[in-house]
């Protein structure tokens, strides 16, 4: 048997309610791992460092290529995918944890509901849907398709929200991936006819205003989406639509 | 507008942070800088700031009104945060928790700075360059005034930088670069200004 093995510090959690306590395991190397070949391997084998037999441990996961934001959790102190994480570029011993920002449902596995909750409270979408054939919406020109495609890879993977210090329990802030969507929504030329919807809806308390430039976001995101970049434009947007709203405007 | 009180509150709690309390601060500062041309000069400059005519209104509208508002709602922007700079070490993320820090700072300090001078100036004793000379006579006092006046300068010139961002004035990651060396050059300049101001009593 060869010597080398990788170390994983593991925060379990058995259910919602119960408190979480850490858990450790080792197992013999293989190249080219990444942290969900090394979950499977666990679950394959269920046994922890001291050689204790132990229940697998849950977690998310869907795509396995970083598209659906699924399996994000916090590794080695940064909240990221675990299906990209790849073990030979990690420090050991591992540390996985739950991305606490969300509430725990079992070990890694959160619940995002509330991003997906935000995405329709913003009106994150483009109403088509009518009782007769609209026909063909203005077109979108191409370099402001390449500009809106970046934007609308957002995984709702909540890595942004984990980061983000005015995301807490103290604080209603619904984070910047849903901001970001609306500027994405508001963009396009036939989500535009509802501009004013969606930026009334992020002037709500937990909306636009919460951010504090901390610029977290940006830094964090696996997707690269210029997420501060989207809360300035959101910014002066907004400072618009509030005069607006206050005097009246001719313009509809 | 339903619901949009919390847009509306931190819109003016940014702007007030601006006009009037950061124009303020800055009128405040040239015109103590009098001092490092002399005593009488100070007392002369002193003595035309406090018989403006409307004193009272323009200190209460002006200063008093708007600060504490600011400091106020600022206190509960700041201990609605959860900061995390030791895991999220970015340049922003230490500017973020700094403007927390120094708005704290500055609270303490100009409230106490308060006291010692408008308040004592309600029960007579008189505003001029021996009343700072004596303050700043002790060391702890002077070490306090640095600190405090320092924090103030800080706050408000990283704080110039996001009134930029959160009125949507710089949005491009270029524009916001930019914006940062350029507030950081009010900071070093106001910085100079409030520091030879505070030697000048000494
Ligand atoms: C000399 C007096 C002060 C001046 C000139 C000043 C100025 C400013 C300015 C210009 C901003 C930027 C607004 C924005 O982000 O849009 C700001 C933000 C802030 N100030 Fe002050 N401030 C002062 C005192 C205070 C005090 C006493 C506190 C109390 C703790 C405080 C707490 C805050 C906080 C927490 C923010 C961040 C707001 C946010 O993230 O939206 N400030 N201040
Ligand atoms: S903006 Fe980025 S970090 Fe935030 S949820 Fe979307 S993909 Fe994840
Ligand atoms: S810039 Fe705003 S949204 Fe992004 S991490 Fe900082 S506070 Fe959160
Ligand atoms: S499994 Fe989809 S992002 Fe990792």
């Amino acid at each position: 048997m060869s010597a080398k093995t990788i170390k994983f510090i593991i925060t379990r959690q058995d259910s919602p309610e119960t408190a979480p306590y850490q858990e450790e395991f080792e197992l013999s190397y293989r190249p080219n791992m990444n942290v969900i070949s090394a979950l499977m391997e666990i679950r394959r084998n269920p046994v922890n460092a001291k050689g204790e037999a132990t229940t697998p441990i849950t977690w998310e996961m869907n795509c396995l290529e970083e598209v659906c934001g699924a399996c994000s959790m916090v590794i080695n102190g940064k909240p990221r995918q675990s299906c990209t994480a790849l073990v030979d570029k990690l420090e050991q011993p591992i540390r996985l944890e739950p991305m606490k920002t969300f509430p725990v449902v079992r070990d890694l596995a959160v619940d995002r509901s509330r991003m997906f909750d935000a995405l329709k409270r913003v009106k994150a979408w483009i109403p088509i849907d009518g009782t007769y054939d609209l026909g063909p919406g203005p077109r979108m020109p191409e370099t402001k398709r390449q500009w809106a495609y970046e934007l609308s890879k957002c995984m709702t993977c909540g890595v942004c929200l984990e980061a983000c210090p005015n995301v807490n329990s103290k604080s209603d802030f619904i984070g910047p991936a849903p901001l970001s969507q609306v500027r994405l929504f508001n963009a396009h030329p036939t989500g535009a006819m509802n501009k004013e919807e969606r930026l009334n809806a992020i002037m709500t308390d937990g909306g636009l205003a919460s951010c504090g430039n901390s610029q977290n976001c940006v830094q964090s995101c696996p997707k690269g989406i210029p997420l501060t970049t989207s809360i300035a434009a959101l910014n002066r947007d907004t400072t618009f639509q509030a005069f607006k709203n206050f005097f009246g405007s001719d313009r509809v | 507008m339903a619901g949009s009180r919390n847009f509306n509150t931190r819109r003016l709690h940014s702007l007030l942070g601006v006009i009037p309390v950061g124009l303020f601060l800055i009128e405040h500062l040239v015109v103590n800088y009098f001092a490092t041309k002399g005593a009488a000069s100070f007392d002369n400059a002193a003595d035309f700031m406090g018989n403006l005519p409307f004193r009272y209104l323009l200190e209460a509208f002006v200063i008093f009104i708007p600060l504490y508002f600011h400091a106020i709602y600022g206190l509960y922007i700041t201990f609605t945060a959860k900061n995390n700079a030791s895991r999220y070490g970015y340049f922003r993320n230490w500017m973020f928790l700094l403007q927390r820090v120094t708005g704290v700072i500055t609270l303490i300090y100009v409230s106490w700075h308060v006291w010692e001078t408008r308040i004592a100036a309600a029960f007579g004793a008189e505003v001029n360059y021996q009343m700072m000379a004596d303050i700043l006579s002790s060391p702890f006092m002077v070490a306090f005034y640095l600190i405090g006046v320092l924090s103030a300068v800080f706050h408000f010139s990283n704080g110039l930088w996001s009134f930029f961002v959160s009125w949507g004035l710089t949005v491009s990651p270029r524009s916001q670069r930019v914006s940062t060396y350029v507030t950081m050059g009010v900071f070093v300049a106001l910085a100079i200004v409030s520091v030879r101001t505070i030697f000048a009593f000494i």
